[in-house]
């Protein structure tokens, strides 16, 4: 019996590697200390009540905050490994396997569980805010994205201890994927934990949809919006037509797996290749949907900040919507190797090289909105000047890789990696953190500290560089992407070692990041005007952090930089509208079902994972149940008496 | 902006460092050192396409820098301030018109790259060109020489200044096949017979990888790729017929089972080796897995596989019949 359980375990843990038995005693820490903490100052239920069970915008916007600030650290940490084992030649710190596990994860966390979270956490914390509305058009269902993003997310890392990790490459291409040549449960994780994760997205996406078009202040026509919520707009609307790609490619990967069908495998008239046409489909338009709200959050600093307004709105609009238009049909210039023929080839070349032009031209509005305004340099501006140049080099690179014939040299080399890295770290990393710093003080009432923001910006900033500019000229000395080591005799070894100061500088960035929030949290003074900025859109008009109706009145706005005009009004001494007399707010209650239904989607897919009906059964059941119980939920709202919101702002507003 | 003669020195001969340092870097690697037509004409490319992009992209970056500084927000700052200017029809124009027009050059140079380097393309020489069929396997590489009988595995020889044409499979996941020094990649994709045309201007040794991920060992599929004068070709020709072993159905099967190997070269391979790993992809599309019982049906299983082969060959156009042979 004892055997039996001891083979069980050895296989049902990821065993043998003393970096995870490390990180195994590192997880149950954590754990062990979250619970005691939780007890000992008895806050479960808070917990419960104020967090897990919220459906308020703000407090799931955080919530996706802190869960995506956690898994940049766990994709940092990938990363870091893998610039360790690449620093020199023939190193023998990881497994070409497990070196195989950790690109993997990193590419899927970084992508889907870092960036993809971090952006609906600012949605989810500003487009309200900034729309003068008091909540999403669907609440419940906002709860709902979160806790499966969260559970998802948790489903895929798990296979760090159990089970195994995926080790097929961020996209899992078939038949590497498929059980032929990946029998384990590491493919199957992957597959799970998105399709968890995935359908929240996709409820995100039409969430968002709805709100922006149907719940704007009065007065708010739709090129009056700020240019965030469009940017919001455009990714939203790619989402709604990207994601449900992904969710059928990847649910035909796992009838391949489970059924035994035969979509993608080698035999059986499978064709591998439909699925890297497939997932490319959905897979283009992913990287769009995560930089075009980083466009519009770069939009509303350098205005703020350069106290200017936007330099071409039209432009802009127009710019963000060709560009999620064209972002659907450039996919096939992944793989313009496939040999598909100089037609096809010559078409997604050129329909690539056309996104250069309307974002070059954002460029050129960003730089004309700083063009005779006062620009100030606190953390948000900071990051975006970081943003401006490497955006600019990143896409001029993406343009060298569009022109096909040239691709065959530069496609699979770290030329392509510094690419997409300079894009994705320049453009969209850069942009949260701009975006993070900037609405902080909405979110939380304070500022983080700018000294340590300094240093953490010039560690990023110059470690990026350090890191990936030597990597575009490996590539063009012939080193393939997902190689494990090299000889000595390629040559590559100094550029490497650059490579990995690079990174670590970066991460040293992430640390002083850390201590600036920590710091913060301790001795920054609290914000009492609401508008630290001097800012110029709606967000700014209530205190920080809003009360849990947003606006007591619903505000009008019939300008762009709604607030910004107000304020000129002010200063001229024009007395504001009268406000209409308050009335009882409409409210969505608190619900613990998204939460429960989603650890039952989580409880099913583990049991998908390792076959184990007995755990799926239950799991589907319990989701079945929720959906139940939800249907014959009426009592789903409330109304804040108006006695309650005078007592509310006047307690926030009273210091003022 | 007025510089002190000093920096300005300074500045010129640290850029004439770097400008030497990078240049000298680059000739050196790889893909900017090409010895064959195609990576030629795909570094032109390169180095075309670069200076279109740096037409633009240098200017942008020292607009950034001025902005940046001339509007900072310092008291005592003289440069214009105007908080409502949004909007110029004018600029607006010429920025939406420079990169419309710099793309479209560049849109014009690509296509045309596009169909002259097309790699199934044969290039244009007054030898005839040799062909080499290749099969990525899990995890190395094997090279069959059809006109010589000759096989060799994780490396390649063949005469330099004749051009070569690789027909691409693999009876594993799906690799690609790179020699940079020589011209860019391409997929070896199982069921399918895909064609390269690749030239050495000169005699040499270049290094080939498999640049597409494919498993545990896939980054121990580099090979060399040995061009020679002709004589050394033959003669190596004759000294593997007569001192390598033949290759064997089952020692293909052997060698097609996950794994890595050293160098192997062989006298001769089983006639019809990479059509049957082709095949047996392609085949698979009229039916499932195949029954090795039955000798009736995987004789009625080939004859399928054979017209299946020609439908595929088909399909795949004009360019075969243009081959040279």
């Amino acid at each position: 019996m004892f055997e039996k359980i001891k083979e069980f375990a050895s296989e049902f843990f990821v065993t043998g590697d003393p970096l995870i038995y490390g990180a195994d005693v590192g997880i149950a820490l954590t754990l062990i200390s979250i619970v005691v903490v939780l007890t000992y100052f008895k806050r479960w239920g808070w917990l419960w009540r104020e967090w897990l069970t919220s459906v308020d915008h703000k407090k799931i916007g955080i919530m996706y905050i802190i869960a995506s600030l956690l898994m940049l650290f766990r994709g940092g940490v990938d990363a870091l490994l893998m610039r360790t084992q690449l620093a020199m030649p023939d190193m023998q710190f990881l497994e070409p396997e497990h070196y195989n596990q950790i690109f993997t994860t990193h590419g899927v966390i970084m992508i889907l569980f870092m960036a993809m979270p971090l952006m609906f956490g600012l949605f989810n914390i500003v487009i309200p805010l900034q729309i003068g509305a008091r909540d999403v058009a669907y609440p419940f269902l906002n709860s709902l994205s979160f806790w499966l993003f969260f559970w998802g997310a948790m489903l895929f890392n798990m296979s760090f201890v159990i089970g195994g990790s995926p080790n097929a490459g961020w996209l899992a291409y078939p038949p590497l994927s498929e059980l032929s040549h990946s029998p384990g449960v590491g493919q199957d994780f992957y597959i799970w934990g998105i399709q968890i994760s995935g359908i929240g997205s996709l409820m995100t996406g039409i969430n968002f949809i709805v709100t922006i078009l149907k719940m704007r202040a009065p007065g708010m026509k739709l090129m009056k919006m700020p240019m965030f919520t469009w940017s919001t707009l455009s990714s939203c609307i790619t989402i709604i037509f990207a994601f449900p790609i992904l969710t059928v490619t990847l649910a035909l990967l796992f009838l391949d797996r489970y059924l035994g069908a035969h979509f993608f495998t080698l035999d059986g008239g499978g064709n591998p290749m439909m699925y890297i046409n497939l997932i490319w489909m959905w897979g283009h338009p992913e990287v769009y949907i995560v930089v075009l709200p980083a466009f519009g959050i770069f939009s509303e600093i350098v205005s703020t900040f350069s106290r200017k307004k936007l330099f071409g709105y039209k432009s802009m609009v127009f710019a963000l919507m060709s560009i999620s238009f064209f972002s659907f049909f450039t996919w096939a210039h992944h793989f313009f190797t496939m040999g598909s023929g100089a037609n096809v080839n010559a078409f997604f070349a050129i329909t690539t090289m056309i996104i250069a032009i309307p974002t070059g031209v954002k460029v050129f509005n960003w730089l004309f909105t700083m063009f005779r305004g006062r620009i100030s340099y606190k953390s948000p501006m900071l990051w975006t000047m970081g943003f401006i140049p490497c955006f600019v080099v990143g896409g001029m690179t993406g343009v060298l890789l569009s022109v096909a014939p040239a691709d065959f040299q530069f496609h699979n080399s770290y030329f392509l990696i510094a690419h997409f890295h300079q894009v994705l770290i320049g453009g969209v990393a850069f942009g949260y953190f701009a975006g993070l710093y900037y609405w902080w003080p909405k979110m939380f009432g304070f500022k983080l500290n700018e000294k340590l923001g300094k240093w953490a910006f010039w560690l990023w900033n110059i470690g990026f560089y350090v890191c990936f500019m030597p990597q575009y000229f490996l590539g063009l000395d012939g080193m393939t992407r997902r190689v494990s080591s090299y000889g000595w005799d390629m040559g590559w070894g100094p550029l490497n070692l650059v490579s990995t100061i690079g990174g670590f500088l970066m991460g040293i960035g992430f640390l002083f990041q850390v201590w600036q929030i920590a710091h913060s949290i301790k001795f920054m003074e609290r914000d009492t005007t609401g508008d630290p900025w001097n800012g110029r859109t709606l967000e700014w008009s209530i205190p920080s952090p809003a009360p849990v109706y947003n606006f007591a009145t619903l505000p009008q706005a019939t300008e762009q930089d709604a607030w910004w005009e107000e304020k000129q009004r002010r200063e001229q001494g024009q007395k504001p509208a009268a406000q209409p007399p308050l009335e009882p707010i409409h409210m969505p209650r608190n619900s613990g079902i998204p939460f429960i239904k989603s650890f039952c989607w989580f409880v099913a897919g583990f049991g998908f994972v390792f076959d184990w009906l007995w755990i799926a059964i239950p799991g589907l059941a319990g989701v079945a149940i929720c959906m139940l119980i939800r249907s014959f939920t009426y009592n789903t709202d409330y109304y804040i008496p108006v006695d309650e919101i005078k007592r509310t702002e006047a307690a926030l507003r009273g210091s003022v | 902006m007025k510089m002190p003669t000093k920096w300005k020195r300074l500045t010129a001969l640290a850029t004439m460092v770097l400008t030497t340092a990078l240049l000298s870097g680059c000739s050196n690697m790889m893909v900017l050192d090409p010895k064959g037509p195609i990576g030629a004409q795909q570094r032109d490319l390169i180095l075309i396409s670069s200076i279109l992009c740096a037409v633009i992209l240098v200017p942008v970056l020292i607009m950034t820098f001025v902005i940046a500084w001339r509007y900072r927000d310092k008291p005592g700052n003289k440069s214009k301030y105007t908080p409502k200017w949004e909007h110029s029809t004018k600029l607006e124009t010429i920025w939406w018109g420079i990169p419309i027009v710099i793309i479209g050059i560049l849109a014009v140079i690509t296509v045309r790259y596009t169909y002259a380097t097309e790699p199934s393309k044969p290039l244009e020489s007054a030898n005839e060109t040799m062909v080499i069929q290749v099969t990525s396997l899990d995890w190395k590489w094997l090279f069959q020489y059809p006109e010589q009988d000759i096989a060799t595995v994780n490396y390649l020889q063949f005469p330099a200044n004749v051009p070569i044409r690789f027909e691409l499979t693999s009876d594993a996941p799906m690799n690609s096949f790179w020699i940079p020094q020589l011209g860019g990649q391409m997929y070896t994709m199982s069921g399918m017979a895909m064609k390269l045309h690749l030239q050495a201007d000169e005699p040499g040794s270049f290094f080939g990888s498999g640049a597409n991920f494919t498993g545990r060992e896939f980054g121990k599929m580099n090979f060399e790729a040995k061009a020679t004068t002709q004589e050394e070709f033959d003669a190596w020709v004759k000294q593997i017929k007569s001192e390598s072993p033949a290759l064997t159905l089952e020692g293909y099967s052997k060698l097609a089972e996950q794994g890595v190997t050293h160098e192997q070269s062989f006298s001769s391979f089983p006639e019809g080796l990479f059509n049957k790993i082709v095949n047996k992809y392609a085949s698979s599309h009229q039916h499932g897995a195949k029954t090795e019982a039955s000798t009736d049906k995987q004789e009625k299983s080939e004859k399928d596989a054979e017209a299946a082969d020609s439908t595929a060959d088909g399909q795949e156009g004009h360019d075969a019949n243009h081959a040279g042979h």
